[in-house]
């Protein structure tokens, strides 16, 4: 553990006076795992587009990689968003590229920004693998509309993570599915987290989603889940955020929120797995 | 009333801002060659086939129409030099912007509204791409190279048009016609019959990104946008081929 990868000072932000976020603060560490909470309108989905400049805040600071950046000017943003990977709530994937087209974005848009020249054999095999990461190497061909939605989510899995940035934004990677394909991408998450190293934040409002992430890991040996030992420090590492109508109402680990009292933090402790 | 004019000036001030940035990015990196070639492809080579139909109708109905105005005053042998003036002046720039405004300018305005509301331009800056240097800078490009040509062309056929009319149905001679739609054209007509285009081209193209991009509201916001895309574009076409031929006449 080391510096705040990202940082809120104070944040608060409203659409035509209505508050979105009320002066919320918070740090993630980097190595640090967050799982957010919060109703439907409670300011999670906003907080994630403020943590890459796509919303700026009304009052208030956010720091990522250190750097300010709620004053930056949207070029400048450019560069810093290309180190962030970002799964959208439907994937967010580009519907008139196919799926190798759209895993492949995020890799020459970077080589375009530093005015580098790429071999397309080696970006079709960082394609390639990538998909193999999220198990969807079969659908290179194919569009974004002809994939179930959790298989559009899985490449929006892929095009996040093809660049091995620092840091993931998952915007309710699981809203919609059915429980066995949101655990199967909280799995994939989990993956990305242990063998790619990046910090996550994670936007839920499923219980499961938060339990699975505190506390088991990635076994590449038979490529499942087990149960995260003790001194993993996995367990430690993973902080809960809750939000109730854009305000910071709990910042803690898993047992705390499982000990919170309070009547709106105790509804996501509710569903027990 | 000060509420819907406050809109209507920041609404102007953010396709100021939009046409800004467009225009800047030309010279700016990351180039989008690939992007500006398919543009080209779809707007230059795409528009051709109506701006040919339509450029030849055009001038073969103005040679039809001139040939009663011009009998009356034993003038028929004229007919080459009205055709050609008439059209390389403000027939084929307004005619072929006009098309390329209806086939183009709501192409963009839907094609962009659509990705603003599934969050597909969100997406793109996420990853790090500024959308009018990707999606708003190419099509400004394409549309102010490939207009000028396409009327250029809508002008030839249109000038073709015209022959066929005079030679087929009114017997003039092939001589006679061409040598006074050639003589008739000067400097003057020819650089208010590129700079119209070019014009145009650059309305057409920001109008209907600008539109896209400000697109809100779902699917019926789509239609919306592009709509008024097309109607936008076109009046305005209207409203600068007056100033621009104030200008030379």
């Amino acid at each position: 553990m080391s510096e705040a990868i990202l940082r809120y000072e104070n944040v608060s932000l409203s659409f035509d006076g209505e508050p979105a976020l009320r002066n919320v603060s918070f740090d993630l560490l980097k190595g640090q795992t967050a799982i957010i909470f919060g109703a439907a309108g409670s300011g999670k989905s906003v907080l994630l587009k403020l943590a890459t400049g796509l919303l700026k805040p009304d009052s208030g600071e956010i720091y990522l990689f250190g750097q300010e950046i709620t004053r930056l000017r949207e070029e400048d943003l450019f560069p810093i968003r290309a180190k962030v990977g970002v799964l959208f709530q439907e994937g967010g994937l580009f519907d008139s590229l196919n799926v190798e087209d759209n895993v492949a974005y995020p890799v020459w848009n970077q080589k375009g920004r530093q005015n580098g020249k790429l071999d397309p054999e080696k970006v079709h095999d960082r394609v390639k693998e990538a998909l193999r990461f999220v198990e969807l190497e079969q659908t290179l061909e194919k569009f974004p509309s002809e994939l179930s939605g959790g298989m559009r989510r899985r490449v929006g899995i892929a095009r996040a993570t093809v660049t091995e940035p620092a840091l993931m934004l998952y915007d309710s990677p699981t809203a919609g599915l059915d429980p066995i394909t949101a655990n199967t991408i909280i799995a994939l998450i989990i993956k990305a987290r242990d063998t790619k190293n990046s910090t996550p934040i994670i936007v839920s409002h499923r219980y499961q989603d938060g339990h699975l992430m505190a506390n088991f890991r990635y076994n590449p040996q038979n490529g499942e889940l087990e149960k995260a030992p003790h001194d993993s420090g996995i367990h430690e590492n993973t902080t809960f955020l809750v939000f109730e109508e854009g305000k910071l109402v709990f910042d803690g680990t898993q047992e705390e929120l499982e000990s919170s009292t309070d009547p709106y933090v105790s509804k996501f402790k509710a569903v027990k797995s | 009333m000060l509420d819907l004019l406050k809109e209507r000036v920041t609404s102007f001030q953010d396709f100021i801002f939009l046409s800004g940035r467009a225009i800047r990015n030309i010279i700016r990196r990351p180039h989008y060659t690939g992007d500006v070639l398919m543009q080209m492809d779809i707007i230059g080579v795409g528009s051709l086939p109506i701006v040919v139909l339509t450029g030849f109708f055009s001038g073969a109905v103005m040679g039809l129409q001139m040939s009663r105005a011009l009998a009356q005053y034993g003038a028929t042998g004229q007919m080459g030099q009205i055709v050609a003036i008439t059209l390389v002046r403000e027939l084929g720039p307004v005619l072929s912007s006009l098309l390329v405004a209806g086939r183009n300018a709501s192409g963009m305005a839907s094609e962009l509204g659509s990705m603003k509301v599934t969050e597909q331009i969100d997406a793109m800056r996420a990853l790090g791409t500024d959308p009018v240097q990707k999606l708003v800078t190419p099509r400004f490009i394409a549309t102010c190279v490939t207009l000028p040509l396409l009327t250029i062309i809508a002008d030839f056929v249109g000038i073709i048009g015209g022959f066929v009319v005079a030679y087929y149905m009114l017997n003039q001679t092939a001589a006679q016609y061409w040598s006074t739609a050639w003589r008739s054209l000067v400097w003057n007509d020819l650089a208010q019959g590129l700079l119209k285009p070019l014009v145009f081209a650059m309305v057409i193209s920001l109008v209907g990104c600008y539109y896209g991009m400000q697109t809100k509201g779902g699917t019926q916001g789509v239609g919306r946008a592009t709509t008024q895309a097309v109607v936008v574009a076109s009046v305005w076409i209207f409203i600068l081929t007056f100033f621009i031929t104030r200008i030379f006449v």
